[in-house]
């Protein structure tokens, strides 16, 4: 049987088991939403702006580790969607996002709302296609599906011309497709592994620093195994989060810029750092030549180009790291035993005068809400089990040190692009994807605002997310860096004129609520995910505006280097 | 150090700039770059010459080899190997003692002249880079009117060869 193009595009994400597509329609996707009309297979969500949508299927990524379907139409819908791609580029985000283009015909010709969208996304997508003829269409979104969920994860843009959605072909839903060119490894060279698991048996102040890799691979309880059968210590970054419990002992709490200054300062003294699925972000390291300078570099990455790139390292492992842990695993047991476990005990005494500087301490007794209190609390309100998505800035770093992750998959950040705006969509595409779990968004005024026109899009779905927002009236990081190094010159970083939250949140159908004494921080969480369980509530918390993250590794300086609370 | 890369990419729109583009965004530097299909109509071939340090030419390779279009890199001066650039050269050729002095000349350099006009002649040699620069060199600089470089192309020595 013959279907059209746009018919194509949703048999197709009907077949590939695609559940929620995100966008937002217009003139040239007009085909694909008649398509869309006509079915109830693939459920549409319409958000209230193209960014909204790309983070809201990066959020249902990341909750799931399905990829995030997006539509968008051409021109303006491409290039609102481009944060989005970027944002899930940098965080290797498994997501398909499908651009509406001008007629074939009228390419190149400045058409109304023509772009090159292909272009444009070039640089901030894992790759793009540009369908010319229908006839490919079908295997082009295979293709896209394929290439964005294997290897290093990536947004991947297919840009369809409007008369492509339009013209009849026979279609054949694609269950393979083979690309010559792209041939993502998996096994870790065996070679290599053995060489890293002596390093390790022989190591005396061994750590291990787990990133993003471990959640986007589901390797959290192969890492969990690992890192308990040889009682070392293991850090994560921002990304990496959840995959490690944040409650176990072994677990020292998040390393680089705003990492705890035990993980820092293990880092900083190892002997051995075994990095798993993370790649020496500037923000790990900080000053590079500073960064474990006594140890020696295992590192265990899917893509080869995160490899040395940053750090040379010592013993370059590529290929899944789920299957490497594992590999390395079977052979630590096979070895019958760990490493000297006299080094380890020193070591691990070390670690522990550490941690007694309690470097995440905070003022209990002010009469302001210290916003730590309030994720603390969030923490205890919520059993430690909810699905977090966050924001960017102060409110972020607080969630991260505060809100403990024992479960990969629930802390949801823009962590390499820093989007501002990224937490509410993100948080619906989670709850889509989580519709019975408790779902909450740290925010801050600053970033909320950035993205705000979404609270619609939770009324018409009756999303009921919780927004925690730390409104300090100031973009507290900006303003943090102008407190430390300029002289306390706060240049436009202070948000005048403010809505009313809480009357906005009710205008949007919503619950706000408005909290400004540290003894009602309790009693608003509980009420709100209680009460309100089912409701989403906009909770308007007035923190201490002059809070810092703490500890903080000056840019450029060495992990060593913290200024502390 | 100077590294010849030659790529295997995918005939396709676009895939070139998928090249150039990584270049500019990471920083790199292209001293020069050529392009053709090979005799696979789907493959197309880029040489590319670039500098760096070890570790860049070693991030140069693994960014290439990442680009879904990329099929397979070598970097040619890992290993024997013959460059060969091509240039045409236009040059003011009045009266004998002129033309008769460019004609010595490119006879030296075995360079070959393929335009002639009653006021103009132009040459076309190819070599090495150093050899060009030498012939433009040994050229009165007054009388040139306009160069064309093809940008280097280069392949291995023996059996080895880039191919899928």
């Amino acid at each position: 049987m013959e279907l059209t193009g746009a018919e194509i595009i949703v048999r197709f994400l009907q077949d590939e088991g695609v559940e929620y597509l995100f966008g937002y329609p217009g003139g040239a996707v007009l085909h694909i939403y008649d398509a869309i009309y006509q079915q109830d297979k693939v459920k549409h969500v319409l958000v209230r702006h193209e960014q909204a949508a790309t983070h809201a299927a990066d959020g249902y990524a990341r909750s799931t580790g399905k990829p995030g379907v997006v539509l968008v139409t051409s021109g303006p819908g491409a290039t609102n969607a481009v944060t989005g791609i970027a944002t899930a580029y940098m965080d290797s985000i498994p997501m398909v996002v499908i651009t509406g283009q001008v007629n074939s015909a009228l390419i190149g010709n400045d058409a109304f709302q023509e772009v090159d969208s292909v272009g444009i996304t070039r640089p901030c997508s894992k790759h793009n296609f540009l369908v010319k003829d229908v006839a490919e269409l079908a295997t082009t979104l295979k293709k896209a599906f394929y290439i964005a969920t294997t290897g290093r994860p990536g947004p991947v843009v297919v840009d369809i011309p409007k008369d492509v959605t339009a013209l009849r072909t026979k279609y054949v839903y694609p269950k393979k497709v083979n690309i010559r060119s792209y041939n993502p490894v998996v096994k870790g060279h065996t070679g290599q592994i053995k060489k890293a698991v002596n390093l390790m048996l022989s190591a005396k102040r061994p750590i291990i620093y787990s990133g993003g890799g471990v959640i986007l691979d589901d390797a959290a309880k192969p890492l969990t195994d690992f890192a308990r059968l040889l009682g070392m210590p293991v850090t994560n970054t921002s990304m990496g989060l959840g995959g490690y419990p944040a409650t176990d002992k072994q677990f020292v709490g998040m390393l680089g810029m705003h990492g705890t200054y035990e993980a820092n300062m293990a880092v900083s003294h190892c002997d051995l750092l075994v990095a798993i699925g993370a790649r020496f972000d500037d923000r790990v390291t900080g000053n590079i030549a500073k960064f474990a300078p006594r140890a020696k570099i295992i590192h265990v990455d899917i893509d080869p180009a995160s490899i040395s790139k940053n750090v040379k390292v010592d013993v370059p492992i590529v290929g899944s790291v789920s299957h490497v842990l594992k590999e390395m695993t079977a052979l630590v047991k096979e070895a019958g035993h760990g490493p000297n476990a006299e080094a380890l005990g020193e070591w691990w005494r070390q670690i522990d005068e550490w941690r007694a500087k309690e470097c995440l301490r905070y003022d209990r007794t002010s009469d302001l809400i210290k916003p730590q209190y309030v994720i603390d609390t969030l923490y205890e309100v919520t059993k430690g089990d909810a699905f977090v998505a966050s924001d960017v800035g102060q409110h972020q770093m607080w969630a991260a040190q505060f809100y403990r992750f024992d479960k990969p998959r629930r802390w949801i950040n823009s962590g390499g692009l820093g989007t501002m705006g990224f937490g509410l969509p993100a948080a619906m595409g989670v709850q889509f994807a989580h519709p019975g779990e408790t779902v909450a968004c740290i925010t801050g005024e600053g970033s909320i605002q950035m993205n705000i026109q979404e609270l619609s899009t939770c009324m018409q779905y009756a999303l009921p997310i919780k927004v925690i927002c730390l409104n300090n009236r100031f973009l507290g990081m900006v303003r943090q860096w102008q407190e430390f190094f300029y002289d306390r010159r706060y240049s436009h970083s202070y948000m005048e004129s403010l809505p009313d939250f809480v009357k906005l949140a009710e205008a949007y159908g919503h619950v706000g609520m408005h909290i400004d004494k540290p003894e009602d921080v309790e009693p608003a969480l509980r009420e709100a995910f209680t009460t309100h369980k089912d409701r989403m509530v906009f909770l308007n918390f007035v923190t201490d505006q002059t809070e810092n993250v703490y500890p903080m590794v000056p840019a450029g300086a060495g992990l060593e280097e913290m200024i502390l609370v | 150090m100077r590294h010849i890369i030659s790529i295997l990419i995918e005939n396709e729109a676009g895939a070139l700039s998928r090249v150039a583009g990584l270049f500019s965004a990471r920083g790199y530097n292209i001293e020069s770059l050529t392009v053709a299909t090979t005799e696979d109509p789907s493959l197309s071939r880029i040489t590319l010459v670039t500098r760096g340090s070890e570790e860049i030419i070693e991030q140069i390779m693994k960014q290439l080899n990442k680009l879904v279009d990329v099929v397979k890199v070598l970097d040619l001066t890992e290993g024997p190997h013959i460059e060969r650039e091509m240039l045409m050269i236009k040059v003011h050729a009045h009266g004998n003692d002129q033309r008769s002095e460019v004609k010595r000349l490119a006879d030296i350099f075995r360079a070959r002249i393929i335009d002639v006009t009653d006021a103009t002649y132009t040459v076309e040699l190819t070599g090495v880079g150093s050899k060009l620069d030498a012939f433009i060199q040994a050229l009165d600089r007054s009388i040139i009117l306009e160069t064309v470089r093809s940008g280097v192309s280069g392949i291995s020595r023996g059996e080895k060869a880039l191919r899928v």
